[in-house]
């Protein structure tokens, strides 16, 4: 189906399956327990779930393929969510206009960054793109203030022009009348309550799209060319092929994945800012698609629902609510426990992600998916022909970089 | 002329700061082969010890006045730091006035045991691993580092003041025959520089002159020749990873009365450190000086008034053209050697 062989059919309808019932499966728990603060099921948490699910895939496109370490990829999230806010002003708040264009405005600076950054390879390529995206930043904050409003951030004014503006149309963005931020549905159904939101829907079905475009260039002949960059760049060449226009239209597709997030993130939220261009930003983005599995396909996506649930669960666990859960140790235990804990919750919740980081890079380099993997294979240990150390036959994944 | 002279002169604060952070990370380069991005927190690291020592001079107790009284008609609460009351106010106060230069005997052990740490129980790890799984590591270290600053210390820049004897600015230009008040410069700024130029002068001099500096720069060229001798490189490039770490947190102490420390402060330097390093090229050590001091002066002729009506923002984005313009038409930077690094 669609051009994909049976396996992949059945995956990709799991996917769709699991994000059209997302809203359900993250609110387990029943209102007013108090277990619901582990609930996700709400709209906001959920658009971001595939917003950045959308910017980790475009983004292992580029990382997982190639091997090529961007550190500037927020850059492009920072244009697409300018591209659609400037539409708004211009125009109207359908982000019909505004989405498309941020596809085509990132997928142009990515063109430009990418032509010059490609020229180097290995961690020159990563400072090369580090080095663009600080300066998209920098110009950000400062020149360019007329069109980026500086530090304040774009936001729509109700003096600005919207020429396609009509009568009765809404004031946040929508999709030709569908408000993003409306929910169509919350049902209530015993003790739960279920949150169908207009803009996760429709986030949801943009990155089903984003998916199944990933999931097409990971099983073409395209696809295959970036694997064979990323093995053996030189041999690619001495067989006579030029990587180049490859590893190029890879990075301008992941730009444009890019702007496609940063796009819908103004169209959840009508606002940009520059810090959405921060290298920490780019820094994210590389976490979430290490954390999950690089250059799998289902990694990326998790990374980044995984990193945006523990944000928002982390950063709402306060000292009261330690002391509510160890409460039962010992007072003197339970004040260290405490203390301890502090350190990783709240505010803290970055020097958790640090760690989490650094542990996924020690001791997992294969991400969530290949501990699942791993996890999955002790429970099989008797099937133990598939794992077989043959090198000679069944070469061993090389390192994920190109050097 | 004078503006010009200024710009100089303000370009070599920032320029030597640069120079010392990228003289470490290329040290580390050079020696290990290893890209560490968690290189500005060490700098930051730094800055803190600066600060520590700073608060814990100046811890005190309280002691009840009563003979004078506060607004309210209570006896008054007098604070004295338990420095004071050891050496005699006198001497006790100039201690916690010059708190900043002897950070820098305080932060020289934490900063060598920090490098320790971080070598023996991460990065050696990593040797064998790509570039890319480096960065990412050191990355995250960086993170962790910060933030556990942030959470000790707060999020907002805490100021540290330089010692009263170096408060105030000298007069560059009488002394050239400008007029007075053209070019003033601020004392620490010229202590500052001073100290990085010594600094590096020690460091430049111990690898020239010592046999311990002989034999890491033996390890630089070809690490196995010198392996193959019966020489521990390993423990020797240990050490100089410390040393690395220690260049930056010395940085990292005598900036912290130019710029208020604050958590962040690593990530900032960072990024223009390390284009600092590509600029003066990859592994030498000469060539990330000179790249430091150029690109600090760069930057500050960039800020010129004049030059920004004329391209506006190229304050903001000099240094980083620079790097591309570098990285594109001569990859080794420049003073590289030939194949190290080149693609």
């Amino acid at each position: 189906m669609l051009g994909l062989n049976k396996k992949d059919t059945r995956f990709l309808l799991i996917v769709i399956a699991l994000t059209l019932l997302t809203p359900i499966i993250l609110q387990p728990f029943p209102e007013g327990s108090s277990l619901a603060q582990f609930n996700a099921g709400y709209p906001d948490l959920m658009q971001r779930f595939a917003i950045f699910g959308i910017f980790a895939i475009g983004f292992n496109i580029l990382f997982g393929l190639t091997g090529y370490l961007s550190f500037g990829h927020a850059a492009f999230l920072g244009v697409g969510s300018y591209t659609v806010v400037w539409m708004y002003k211009l125009l109207d708040y359908n982000v019909i206009w505004g989405l498309p264009l941020a596809i085509i405005t990132s997928g142009l600076f990515a063109l430009l960054i990418g032509f010059v950054s490609l020229r180097r390879s290995g961690i020159y390529f990563s400072i090369l793109t580090l080095a663009f995206a600080q300066m998209s930043y920098n110009l950000a904050y400062s020149v360019l203030t007329p069109i980026t409003n500086g530090e304040t951030g774009l936001q729509v004014y109700t003096d600005d022009v919207q020429i396609l503006m009509g009568a009765n149309e809404p004031q946040s963005p929508h999709f030709f009348g569908i408000v993003m931020r409306e929910n169509f549905w919350v049902a209530d159904i015993g003790a739960w309550e279920f949150t169908f939101n207009n803009g996760y829907y429709f986030s949801a079905v943009i990155a089903i799209l984003a998916f199944y475009l990933s999931l097409r260039i990971f099983r073409s002949p395209f696809g295959l060319m970036l694997r064979a960059i990323k093995t053996n760049q030189t041999r690619l060449n001495y067989t006579g092929l030029n990587a180049r226009p490859y590893t190029l239209a890879a990075f301008v597709i992941s730009g444009m994945y890019a702007g496609l997030a940063g796009g819908l993130l103004a169209a959840m939220d009508p606002l940009a800012g520059a810090e959405r261009m921060q290298w920490t930003a780019s820094g994210e983005v590389v976490l979430m698609t290490i954390l999950g599995g690089l250059g799998t396909m289902m990694g990326p996506v998790l990374g980044a629902g995984f990193i945006k649930y523990f944000e928002n669960i982390f950063s709402k666990i306060n000292e009261q609510v330690l002391r509510q859960w160890f409460g039962f140790l010992p007072d003197g235990l339970e004040g260290a426990v405490v203390w301890v804990a502090e350190y990783f919750v709240g505010s803290g919740w970055h020097l958790t992600s640090g760690l989490l980081f650094m542990l996924v890079v020690i001791f997992l380099p294969g991400g969530l998916v290949e501990g699942g993997q791993k996890l999955a294979g002790l429970f099989k240990r008797g099937k133990s022909d598939e794992d077989i150390d043959d090198p000679e036959h069944q070469p061993k994944q090389s390192p994920h970089v190109a050097e | 002329m004078d503006a010009i002279l200024l710009q100089i002169l303000n370009g070599l604060d920032k320029g030597s700061a640069y120079a010392l952070i990228a003289l470490g990370l290329t040290l580390i380069f050079g020696t290990l082969g290893v890209v560490n991005f968690a290189h500005g927190a060490l700098f930051m690291i730094g800055a803190f010890c600066a600060v520590s020592l700073q608060r814990l001079l100046s811890l005190s107790f309280e002691t009840v006045d009563p003979t004078r009284t506060d607004f309210l008609g209570n006896p008054l609460k007098v604070k004295t730091p338990y420095i004071e009351s050891w050496f005699g106010p006198e001497t006790g106060a100039a201690i916690i006035d010059w708190s900043v230069p002897l950070a820098i005997l305080f932060s020289i052990p934490i900063m060598l045991l920090v490098g320790f740490i971080m070598e023996r129980g991460l990065i050696k790890h990593f040797y064998k691993r790509p570039h890319a799984d480096q960065i990412l590591v050191t990355f995250g270290l960086a993170i962790v580092l910060q933030e556990l600053v942030k959470h000790w210390f707060g999020a907002n820049p805490i100021q540290t003041g330089a010692p009263e004897a170096f408060k105030g600015s000298f007069d560059f230009g009488v002394l050239l025959g400008f007029d007075p008040n053209l070019i003033i410069y601020p004392y620490w700024r010229m202590v500052y520089f001073g100290f990085a130029a010594v600094i590096v002068a020690a460091v430049f001099a111990f690898l020239q002159f010592t046999t311990f500096g002989m034999v890491v720069r033996a390890g630089m060229a070809d690490r196995e020749t010198v392996g193959l001798l019966g020489i521990n490189i390993d423990k020797r490039f240990t050490i100089m990873f410390g040393l690395a770490a220690a260049v930056a947190g010395l940085a990292g102490v005598m900036y912290a009365p130019i710029n208020s420390p604050n958590y962040h402060m690593g990530m900032d330097f960072l990024v223009l450190s390390f284009v600092v390093v590509v600029v003066g090229g990859m592994g030498s050590l000469p060539g990330a000086v000179l790249a430091g001091f150029m690109l600090g002066i760069l930057e500050s002729f960039a800020s010129m008034n004049w030059i920004k009506s004329m391209i506006p923002g190229i304050d903001q984005i000099i240094i980083y053209l620079v790097a591309i313009a570098i990285l594109l038409t001569r990859p080794r930077g420049l003073m590289g050697r030939k194949g190290v690094m080149e693609d």
